[in-house]
């Protein structure tokens, strides 16, 4: 389950499950340790968080209270937290889908953005009723992000390439492929209107294709994201418990060995999860595109890949269990928007989320630990 | 023309320095067995405080020693999560990058730093008057002949020294290495607090000896071209300093060739690092071989 976090499996001690037993001499607080421990963690985060606030001589609480009012404050603003949170799912689902495989893609941020830039031109060019040219932009975003992946993919199958190294230059390469579409007229670039100059982005999508909203627009209201994002992570989730693909999936993950004598092929199951994950970035880019930005220029990923990454690694590989943890990122998201007001740069928001990765990573290898020097000392 | 070329060839070395510096951190760490790619923070890092370490000291050079420390830290924090906890290393890197693109990005707006503040340059007598070569290799900024001992030293660390030896063979094969009585562990943690010592220095170098400032994101992805050299070098040191030259000599390209009125697209050249090391990684998989449990973390009596 915890594949991303810990090293291989075959760590656990073989014996019998009972050799730390001796040493039960406080039932209780070995059973309160972890949740004391996350708790402990968790608020050392938020702590070092709001120090780093008073040193620079503002208020911590003005700023929890900015963060409040951003994320959760207002109808509008909860809204903003879930529209935050639906790329993030997304990328998280793709992200469970290749680590239970095995695979740890990193270059989420380069196949979101290959997927939006797709998507952009799919909905810029493809005639038709809006509905459909929507359902296109997503498909075709969520192919143009498999693509991508495809390409260490291949590296990995064909050459042996580390497909950590391959996906993480190729966020690079993304970039720069992007940025050379938005700044040629013949391609994405915004058509020139006389007397006014033209930046580096894509012309905006018209109306009929943007994804719908539900609600009231000054007060609550919500982009259908989520909902997609939401039932994608729940069929993926029996898709990997209860399908054949997903046993063949976590059985690739879980030992490779093994995999292959049963006759799982790793270059169809593992390759196909790689795909599927670069799949769900590019459906990411394409919801970001169709849902808010609704255009495309450099940056446009914003970070959302490498954010959806760690949302997958705090859920520990689950995509249900990645829904209250994206919502909860997002929520972080929407709220540094407000800290503007405080004069308190926004970019603590993205020094509270690593924190609070580190926070909650650091519990269970440090029981890890703890487990392994108790089967130590119990061997001797 | 000869003076252009000189003027595009000492701005290739004067880019390769930062990038030779943490490539040699790099090497370091890869042989050791650890693929580090936390080194953008520690880049980022070390940019930062030099520039804090100037500011506070009024003294560049003194901003470096804080550059190598924040490159240390960091490096410290890496190596406890990955080689103590066993959290993954990949993991650790990705969340160090975040956290310290975010907490530079932080202070830089919440903190007045000088903003011309440079380590001095020297002028080797006699031999920086030698036209062309000259003023490409002896009218730097004094760190760069550092990296000039540096390079050979790094080298007799990693392939004459004892310690060198246990670190490839925490790198090559853990087991045995574990079995011999190397602690595969230390070495590697080791290993990553060297890394963030010159990437660090590395950082502090672009930073307080090249802009005199620091910007937001100001390695902007250096580290990864860093990491991308030491592929392409085939983990070779030699090779590896290659690397950094010909992606220092791109970047002065991308700077240059505007200037010169020669048209060739600017993102192409920003690309090039990173796909020349995936074509190295493709084409050189059978003749250059990775250390043998790069990336493998190690776990007693697991084969």
């Amino acid at each position: 389950m915890t594949k991303l976090l810990e090293a291989p499996h075959a760590a656990r001690p073989a014996g019998p499950p009972g050799p730390a037993a001796p040493r039960t001499g406080a039932p209780i607080t070995q059973r309160l340790r972890t949740p004391g421990l996350y708790a402990l963690s968790l608020s050392l985060a938020f702590a070092i968080a709001g120090l780093l606030v008073a040193v620079v001589g503002k208020s911590p609480w003005d700023a929890a209270v900015a963060m409040y009012e951003g994320s959760l404050g207002s109808g509008s603003s909860i809204g903003q937290s879930i529209d935050q949170a639906a790329p993030l799912l997304m990328v998280a689902i793709g992200s469970v889908i290749a680590a239970r495989a095995g695979i740890f893609n990193i270059g989420q941020e380069g196949q979101l953005i290959i997927g939006a830039a797709v998507g952009a031109s799919v909905g810029l060019f493809m005639p038709g009723p809006g509905w459909f040219v929507l359902l296109m932009i997503l498909l075709c975003a969520a192919i143009g992000g498999a693509l991508w992946a495809s390409i260490a993919a291949i590296l990995y199958y064909w050459r042996g390439v580390d497909v950590v190294i391959a996906t993480l230059l190729l966020i690079f390469v993304a970039n720069q492929v992007v940025s050379f579409a938005v700044n040629r007229p013949y391609l994405l670039r915004e058509q020139a209107v006389p007397g006014q100059t033209t930046a580096s982005q894509s012309d905006m999508l018209r109306e009929s294709v943007w994804l719908p909203r539900f609600g009231e627009y000054p007060g609550f209201n919500i982009g259908a994201g989520i909902f997609i994002a939401a039932l994608l992570a729940v069929g993926v989730y029996f898709a990997l418990t209860r399908s054949r693909w997903g046993f063949r999936i976590r059985l690739l993950g879980l030992n490779a060995k093994t995999a292959h004598r049963a006759g799982v092929g790793a270059v169809v199951v593992g390759g196909g999860a790689l795909l599927a994950s670069g799949a769900f970035a590019g459906l990411a880019g394409g919801a970001m595109l169709t849902g808010s930005g609704y255009r495309i220029q450099d940056g446009f990923a914003d970070n959302v890949g490498f954010d959806g990454l760690l949302v997958a690694l705090v859920a520990k590989d689950n995509p249900v269990r990645a829904i209250p943890v994206a919502l909860f990122f997002g929520a972080l998201r929407a709220g540094g928007g407000f800290l503007a007001s405080t004069g308190i740069p926004r970019y603590i928001v993205a020094v509270v989320t690593a924190l609070l990765v580190l926070a909650v990573v650091f519990p269970t290898a440090f029981a890890e630990i703890q487990r392994r020097r108790v089967a130590r000392t119990t061997d001797a | 023309m000869i003076d252009e070329a000189s003027v595009i060839l000492a701005s290739a070395v004067r880019l390769t320095v930062p990038l030779a510096f943490a490539a040699c951190g790099e090497y370091i760490a890869e042989r050791a067995g650890t693929i580090n790619i936390s080194v953008e923070a520690m880049m980022l890092g070390g940019a930062f405080s030099a520039v804090l370490g100037a500011t506070i000291t009024g003294s560049a050079s003194t901003g470096l020693i804080f550059g190598m420390v924040a490159g240390l830290i960091i490096g410290f924090v890496h190596a406890q999560f990955s080689h103590r906890l066993g959290v993954n290393t990949y993991v650790v890197g990705l969340v160090l990058s975040a956290l310290i693109l975010g907490l530079t990005s932080f202070l830089l707006d919440s903190v007045k730093l000088d903003t011309n503040n440079q380590v001095n340059a020297v002028n080797i007598p006699y031999i920086s008057d030698i036209p062309l070569l000259g003023p490409v290799l002896f009218s730097h900024r004094w760190p760069v002949y550092l990296l000039i001992v540096l390079i050979p030293f790094v080298w007799w660390l990693v392939q004459r020294s004892r310690f060198g030896l246990e670190l490839r063979a925490a790198g090559e094969n853990p087991q045995s290495a574990d079995v011999t009585g190397i602690d595969v562990r230390k070495r590697r943690r080791q290993a990553l607090l060297i890394c963030g010592l010159l990437s660090g220095l590395g950082g502090a170098y672009l930073a307080v000896g090249e802009v005199g400032m620091f910007n937001q994101n100001m390695t902007a992805g250096r580290g990864f071209v860093v990491i991308a050299a030491v592929i392409f070098g085939g983990w070779t040191l030699r090779g590896t300093i290659a690397g950094c030259l010909v992606f220092g000599a791109a970047d002065a390209m991308r700077l240059a060739l505007p200037a010169l009125g020669v048209q060739l697209n600017a993102q192409f050249l920003i690309a090039a690092p990173y796909l020349l090391a995936l074509l190295a990684m493709m084409f050189l998989a059978k003749t250059h071989r990775a250390p043998g449990a790069l990336g493998i973390p190690f776990v007693r009596g697991t084969a």
